[in-house]
């Protein structure tokens, strides 16, 4: 099982053998809340397992120091690392945009983490920013990717903090601009910050993108624009860092 | 029965205090006392027998005893920005409210400032001698681009060496006397000789000594490396390290898995969660600048002058650079924590450039972290330990890698 516990999602995946996913649960609260136990309840339901049934429990996340009875705790860089490659055996540059956290990865052979980079400083063009631009909007998070395929133009947003850029966008609204295009100008704006991010680590195809925001195929987009570079999305990739979880300690007992 | 004599690192911790107290005896018997940069020529105030006190060390000894936050608070209360480094933040704040609960200077009667660090510290002692009413003295040493110091160089920093002499005498009523400045400088060199060798016993596999231990014993280094006892003390300290080195032994707790280098200042308000992330996980400090730059060989006073211009943060990237890479591949590292520490923007506009050609040169994995040397409010605790343990996870699987293939 692996648990990866974050700032804002809590996420656990059961793996058999190392390959084949038996189940896994998304539960919306993360460190520090009931969302770590919801979330493990909820997938040892779905795999009519009791955890005395599991070979072992890897904690990762932000909160993986406080997850009860975890066999190993590993960081979330090493997890999303694993996790990317068991599910795109081919990426070498992986981007990971969580609730607060933007990460960008350089692969090695067999998944193995052979660099990173973290946002320093601020958490700007991470989820937390799209949800707070959805909330102005009057919008959900999920309806952001629509709302960007039908835009015709596009309304930059240049403040790069996150509270100026509400005011920003405030600003536009005030104006009548079209949400459909502003939208579009919130994505480019998570877009510009994660590919410098991305550049200063060094890009090398083939791309992935895993977290939650890899689940918004606008952002997405916008990267790609930014990138010059298509960018390789999974189903599962807001769980990635689980499986990653997963299937370290999958290795672990065969080692 | 014979009484155990102290370890070098009591010695050090003792000779501190009293250099300290030495400053407020002075203080109180009405001698004139100053306070002085931490790279200014000490050499000339040790030889004239004129007591100065150190506000970069009060800062970091502040920030290391919880009290930054507050004091910083209050400097910004005053109306100094946030952007300013934290020494100069509670220094200032100091200055205004008289007191400090987590340390205490002597109030100066003059400054001495050199620029050889940085150009804030030259604001920061213009502000402290308008807010204090007392005489500034300045030597200036300008940024040094080449590898060495020629000799249009030496003669400009020379000449204010000379008038600061003058000017001090005229302060504190003391005199210069140039057969006890020789003797000084000759006291230095020996100081400053055992540093670097206690120091560089982190060579050694494992280092005899835990690495963010230089972070305790360079204070005296910096405050009194022009005395004797400071010479004997750092060469008991060298003793002991190279005794420990030659039996394979180590004062770091616990086994050393992983070498690092530390790039930067200490953090000095977060001192204790940077130490454990890394002791938690056996990786031991075995490289800085930081601690080491705390030294200055020559062999005359022009040469003394240009190995006050040769210091970190005064000298060119590339020269940086090549200290950094050498001293990471001497020491045999496994990898590297840079410091990218908000209050000294000197040294962290390059940081990142550091840590790139650092890392191409070297090919250890790095990592960098936000932080500040006396500003708690810089650092999280959560985002270190993220970083530190996913850069032990790849030290790990590269040793695992290498064992493999060996």
């Amino acid at each position: 099982m692996g648990m990866d516990v974050g700032s804002t999602t809590s996420k656990c995946l059961i793996l058999k053998n190392g390959k084949e996913i038996v189940a896994s649960a998304l539960v919306p609260a993360g460190t520090g809340t009931t969302g770590p136990r919801r979330a493990m309840e909820e997938a040892l339901e779905r795999a009519s397992l009791g955890r005395e049934d599991l070979g072992a429990v890897v904690a990762t996340g932000y909160g993986r120091g406080s997850f009860p009875g975890a066999d190993w705790v590993v960081s979330e860089l090493s997890c999303h690392a694993l996790g990317a490659h068991a599910l795109d055996g081919e990426a070498r540059t992986v981007i990971d945009i969580g609730g607060q956290d933007a990460k960008a990865l350089r692969l090695g052979p067999e998944g193995k983490l052979e660099r990173f980079l973290m946002n320093d400083k601020c958490a700007a063009g991470t989820g937390r920013f799209l949800e707070v631009m959805a909330r102005v909007l009057e919008k959900d998070v999920a309806d952001l990717a629509e709302m960007d395929a039908q835009a015709s133009g596009i309304v930059p947003i240049s403040s790069t903090c996150t509270v100026f850029a509400e005011s920003e966008v405030i600003s536009q609204l005030a104006k009548g601009v079209d949400l459909r295009d502003l939208v579009k100008g919130i994505h480019r704006s998570v877009a510009v910050r994660t590919a410098s991010l991305a550049r200063r680590l060094g890009v090398e195809a083939p791309i992935a993108m895993t977290g939650g925001v890899a689940r918004n195929a606008g952002a997405v987009r916008a990267l790609e624009r930014e990138l010059g570079a298509p960018i390789r999305v999974s189903p599962l990739a807001q769980l990635a860092g689980a499986l990653g979880a997963a299937v370290y300690g999958w290795r672990k007992i065969r080692s | 029965m014979s009484e155990e004599k102290p370890g070098a690192k009591a010695v050090l911790r003792a000779l501190q205090d009293k250099i300290a107290q030495d400053a407020w005896d002075a203080k109180n018997r009405g001698e004139k006392v100053g306070w002085c940069a931490s790279n200014f020529p000490q050499e000339i105030t040790t030889a004239m027998g004129i007591r100065v006190v150190y506000p970069e060390n009060m800062g970091a000894a502040v920030g290391a005893k919880g009290g930054g936050q507050r004091m910083c608070e209050h400097a910004e209360g005053l109306g100094y920005s946030s952007d300013l480094c934290s020494y100069a933040r509670i220094s200032l704040a100091y200055a205004d409210l008289k007191s400090c609960a987590e340390q205490e200077i002597p109030f100066p009667d003059f400054l001495l400032c050199c620029s050889n660090i940085c150009n804030c510290m030259i604001k920061w002692y213009e502000n402290l001698a308008l807010e204090l009413d007392i005489p500034l003295i300045l030597i200036d040493i300008p940024h040094l681009e080449e590898d060495t110091c020629d000799a249009d160089r030496v003669k400009y920093i020379r000449a204010q060496f000379d008038d600061c002499i003058r000017q001090l005498e005229a302060i504190t009523g003391k005199t210069m006397d140039y057969d006890r400045l020789r003797e000084v400088m000759a006291i230095s060199q020996r100081s400053s000789r055992a540093w670097l060798r206690a120091v560089g016993t982190m060579a050694n596999v494992p280092s005899p000594f835990s690495g963010f231990d230089i972070f305790n014993n360079m204070a005296v280094a910096c405050v009194g490396r022009g005395t004797v006892e400071a010479a004997e003390a750092f060469e008991l300290l060298a003793d002991e390290y190279e005794a420990l080195a030659k039996e394979g032994k180590s004062s770091f707790r616990g086994e050393e898995k992983y070498r690092i280098l530390f790039e930067g200042i200490a953090c000095w308000a977060n001192l204790r969660a940077t130490y454990k992330a890394l002791q938690s996980r056996g990786i031991n400090l075995t490289a800085t600048v930081y601690g080491p730059a705390f030294s200055f060989l020559y062999r005359n006073l022009d040469e003394l002058m240009a190995a006050y211009a040769l210091v970190p943060n005064c000298n060119s990237f590339e020269r940086e650079l090549e200290l950094r890479v050498t001293d990471a591949l001497k020491n045999r590292v496994d990898g590297a924590v840079f410091h990218m520490n908000r209050s000294c923007k000197k040294w962290s506009g390059t940081l990142y450039e550091m840590e790139r050609q650092f890392r191409e040169k070297t090919g250890v994995p790095t990592v960098v972290f936000d932080g500040d040397q006396s500003d708690p409010r810089c650092f999280s605790e959560a985002q270190y330990e993220t970083r530190i343990e996913a850069l032990t996870e790849i030290m790990e699987t590269a040793k695992k890698e290498a064992s493999r293939d060996a």
